[in-house]
C-alpha cells in the first residue's frame, strides 16, 4: 500500500495504491493529513485507480478526511474508484458526502 | 449440511494477518470457481470479521483467532471466524449500521452491515466474556449460470470473472 500526493494551486491529489484495510489505513491517513494541514487546499482528490481492495476501514479513512476538509473549508472528490470499491462507498453513503467520479 | 472440504487456521490477532486471512478464504472459495466479484465480496466480509476481532475483541491484548473455511454441498462457501475476546454486550445493537464503540479510531461502524450485504447469511453468537463467533455463508453460482447472464447480488459486472 502506498500513497503519493501531488500538490497544485489549491488542490491536493492523493494517488492511493494497493489494499486499504485496518492494517494500513493509519499510514495513509497520516500522509494525507500532513499534506492537508500544511497546504489547506480547497479540494482534495482521492484517486483510487490503483486500489485493488478496500474494506470499511477505507470508509473510515474517507469519512475522516471529509470531516477534516469540512473544518478547513475544502471539498472532497473521489476519482477512479473500481466497481467493488464504489459498492462499499455507496453502502456507507459516501456518495452523499463527496463527489464520486 | 454435507462438508466437502474444510480448512482451519489459528493465528494471532495482529493487523498484519488481516490480508492473510482474506487471501486464505479466497483461495479456499476458489475451489467453487467463483466470479471475481464473488471473490471480492468474500474477501471484504472476511476482512471485516477479522478486523472486528483485532479492534474490538482483543483491544487490550493479542489473542487467537480461529478461522474455519468449508465447502458445503450445493456450491456453498462457509466461513467461521471465532475469537475468545471480550465478547459483545448487545449483538443486535452492534449489528446496527454506523454503531461503533471506537469512533476515535475512525471506525465507520459498518463491519456487520458490509458482511450482511456481501454474504447470503451472517450469524453472530457469543456474549460478554464468552468471545464472539461469526458464521457466514455464500452460495457460489455455477459458471454455466453466470454465462447465461444470471449474475446476482455482488456481481457488478457480468464480465468480471476468475479465469483459471
Amino acid at each position: 500500500m502506498s500513497v503519493k500526493t501531488e500538490i497544485t494551486d489549491g488542490k491536493i491529489t492523493a494517488y492511493l495504491s494497493g489494499e486499504i484495510d485496518h492494517h494500513n489505513a493509519g499510514p495513509i491517513r497520516n500522509e494525507i493529513d500532513n499534506a492537508l494541514e500544511k497546504n489547506h487546499p480547497e479540494e482534495l482528490v482521492l484517486d483510487f485507480s490503483e486500489v485493488s481492495f478496500m474494506d470499511s476501514s477505507g470508509i473510515g479513512l474517507v469519512m475522516g478526511r471529509y470531516k477534516l476538509l469540512k473544518e478547513l473549508g475544502g471539498r472532497l472528490i473521489i476519482r477512479n474508484a473500481p466497481p467493488a470499491i464504489k459498492k462499499v462507498m455507496k453502502l456507507a453513503g459516501i456518495d452523499l458526502l463527496a463527489t464520486i467520479f | 449440511m454435507e462438508i466437502e472440504n474444510e480448512i482451519r487456521i489459528v493465528f494471532p490477532a495482529k493487523s498484519c494477518n488481516e490480508a492473510m486471512a482474506r487471501m486464505t478464504a479466497a483461495v479456499v472459495a476458489s475451489q467453487l470457481d467463483p466470479s471475481a466479484a464473488e471473490i471480492i465480496d468474500i474477501k471484504t466480509a472476511v476482512s471485516e470479521a477479522v478486523t472486528n476481532c483485532i479492534v474490538h475483541a482483543y483491544k487490550d491484548d493479542i489473542g487467537k483467532i480461529e478461522m474455519t473455511c468449508r465447502i458445503l454441498k450445493g456450491s456453498i462457501f462457509y466461513i467461521k471466524i471465532k475469537d475468545s475476546g471480550c465478547g459483545i454486550q448487545d449483538i443486535k445493537k452492534a449489528m446496527e449500521p454506523l454503531f461503533t464503540t471506537a469512533p476515535d479510531e475512525e471506525r465507520a461502524g459498518l463491519g456487520f452491515a458490509v458482511m450482511e450485504s456481501f454474504m447470503d447469511s451472517v450469524r453472530v453468537t457469543g456474549g460478554p466474556g464468552k468471545g464472539t463467533c461469526v458464521v457466514m455463508k455464500k452460495r457460489i453460482l455455477p459458471r454455466t449460470y453466470r454465462q447465461a447472464g444470471c449474475e446476482r447480488n455482488g456481481s457488478d459486472n457480468a464480465n468480471e470473472r476468475t479465469e483459471q
